[in-house]
């Protein structure tokens, strides 16, 4: 889907929160506790509801009777515009708290700077949202430090998980064209500026979760931002969006 | 003398009865039984069986509209669904809660759960093959439930009593959400319309079966009904589910399954056709469709899930070890 930098970047936000909530989705009724099996479906609402927020204004950006569910359910892969940190098949749940975690660092410092956004509609989606981050990082952070800091089963299911999403968290700071008009419009921000910030966080809770942070350097997948995904995002749409897909202009 | 036997715990039958009779009286004069008071161990049991097994459905519960969550066609019905089942869970857990003042840990309830010694609402061995299945069992098999709970809100367990209040509340919610699910199908395209019939074609016995076997066979009744944890019968509850159903079908324009339903002005009432008993004794017995696959599914969500309920309590062992050192 080719159009302007602010719709671009809409769709990079909403796709975001909708593909994560959807993996969370996933989980529901198998969570490891009764409590954690409302946890991450609350999560999974929080998200859904803010891409709700997102996608609702790229639609109206988009224009062309475009909606919420028209974005959400007849985009195809490569027009989809989210990270390719929040389409990581679930795994277990070390695997799904840790890419959380990542996620919910990364996306409570890049509300904060959304909230002095020059866009109206924008500083007011992130002010809303930021209440629900706030309390998803403060959630997952004890979670990491808990289990990393339990036994030495689960550090050692953290640590591996930690290992195997750790290349992924170079995307959430690599900009592009789209990254440098908003800046320029003061609409949003450089995301290389978000890096320190996010590694002295992660870096305090991991230290204290006695986990390990990876070697810095070698794999970087990018290309999320842009469409170019993961094999894994195919397969989540086909499921995501087979009743719509296979019902044309049927309402629901 | 013969309060001291009671009090070491060793009454006298004469005494037990006594006892039992104040119980009742209790009961019939309407004061709520809570968690501290004294009463018959059969009315504990009774008691944690139907609280634990009314648990244990709201958990197993999640997994056939789980399964569409997925699925869900628009983004406003995917977040109702999530709030439903999120809701469900929520319902799991204040049960367990009121289980648990009975004298039961939860871990304890969860293994009877697993091991096949309690059961949950047979309801849930069935598919949610469509769509159009989560609009059902939000109309029927919620709706059916709540009339079965509303009664519970004044039933003689205090802690009970209260965890339906607001569990009832919730129901009601989800079964009007179901029926709008239904309404839009029945309002679509000719293949929704399909969709729509053939969930209540396939949802519509078993929801009916829901309340249990006619009265003449029902094990646990007479005593449920004086001890107040049952003020209907199941067929009471059954004739009014179908009373208030049939208008809501012909609304939407559906033909409720049964050539043998009509109204009798007579009666006030709908008659309705013969349930078949034998299918439900059987998916009771745990030949359902999906009674394995259901089962096995929390098993392993409890199993997969142990390192991280072993690694929480290992964690507040070493924070609590830790806070003792700094203060000595």
């Amino acid at each position: 889907m080719a159009g302007s930098a602010r719709l671009e970047y809409l769709l990079r936000l909403g796709d975001n929160a909708l593909i994560l909530s959807q993996r969370l989705g996933e989980w529901c009724g198998k969570g490891p506790a009764l409590e954690e099996d409302m946890a991450l479906t609350n999560t999974a609402l929080d998200l859904l509801g803010q891409a709700r927020l997102w996608l609702s204004l790229a639609a109206e950006e988009a224009g062309d009777g475009a909606d919420e569910d028209t974005l959400a359910y007849l985009r195809d892969d490569r027009a989809f515009r989210n990270l390719l940190l929040v389409e990581q098949p679930n795994g277990g749940y070390a695997d799904t708290l840790v890419r959380q975690f990542l996620f919910d660092a990364w996306a409570s410092l890049a509300l904060r700077q959304l909230l002095g956004s020059s866009d109206a509609a924008i500083a007011a989606i992130a002010e809303k949202a930021i209440k629900e981050v706030s309390y998803h990082l403060r959630r997952s952070s004890d979670l990491v430090v808990r289990l990393g800091d339990g036994t030495a089963r689960s550090r050692a299911l953290l640590q591996a998980a930690l290992d195997t999403l750790w290349p992924y968290h170079h995307e959430l700071f690599t900009g592009d064209a789209v990254d440098a008009e908003m800046l320029a419009r003061g609409i949003g921000f450089d995301p290389a500026s978000l890096r320190d910030a996010w590694l002295s966080y992660v870096r305090d809770v991991l230290a204290e979760a006695t986990l390990t942070v990876p070697s810095a350097g070698g794999w970087a997948p990018k290309g999320g931002k842009q469409g170019l995904h993961s094999e894994h995002l195919g397969k989540l749409l086909a499921e995501m969006q087979v009743l719509p897909r296979s019902h044309p202009g049927a309402r629901w | 003398m013969y309060a001291q036997m009671v009090d070491t715990g060793t009454p006298s039958a004469a005494a037990v009865d006594a006892q039992e009779a104040r119980f009742q009286q209790r009961i019939d004069d309407g004061i709520r039984i809570e968690a501290q008071d004294w009463m018959p161990e059969r009315y504990r049991r009774t008691l944690i069986r139907q609280i634990s097994q009314h648990a244990h459905s709201e958990i197993v519960g999640q997994l056939p509209e789980g399964n569409w969550i997925t699925r869900a066609p628009s983004l406003k019905r995917k977040a109702i669904l999530l709030a439903k089942v999120q809701d469900e869970a929520g319902h799991g857990l204040y049960l367990y809660s009121a289980a648990e003042t009975l004298g039961i840990s939860r871990d304890q309830m969860v293994d009877d759960l697993h091991a096949g010694r309690a059961k949950y609402s047979s309801i849930f061995n069935y598919p949610t093959l469509t769509w159009a299945d989560v609009g059902a069992i939000g109309w029927l098999v919620d709706g059916s439930a709540i009339m079965n709970q509303i009664p519970l809100c004044r039933c003689s367990y205090g802690p009970y009593a209260r965890a339906m209040i607001r569990v009832c509340k919730e129901e009601a919610f989800h079964m009007r959400q179901g029926y709008d699910l239904m309404l839009a199908l029945a309002r679509g395209t000719p293949a929704q319309q399909a969709m729509a019939q053939d969930a209540l074609n396939r949802w519509w016995w078993p929801s009916l079966m829901m309340f249990g076997p006619p009265d003449g066979d029902s094990v646990h009744s007479a005593q449920s009904q004086a001890w107040k944890i049952k003020l209907f019968t199941n067929d009471e509850l059954r004739q009014k589910m179908v009373d208030q159903t049939v208008p809501q079908a012909e609304y939407l324009g559906l033909t409720v399954p049964d050539p043998d339903l009509k109204w009798n002005a007579e009666r006030g009432h709908y008659d309705f056709g013969a349930i078949d008993w034998e299918e439900f004794y059987n998916v009771v017995k745990g030949n359902g469709p999906c009674n394995r696959e259901r089962l096995e599914t929390r098993r392993r969500a409890w199993d997969d899930g142990e390192w991280f309920r072993e690694a929480l309590v290992a964690h507040a062992g070493k924070a609590a070890a830790r806070a003792t050192a700094k203060a000595a």
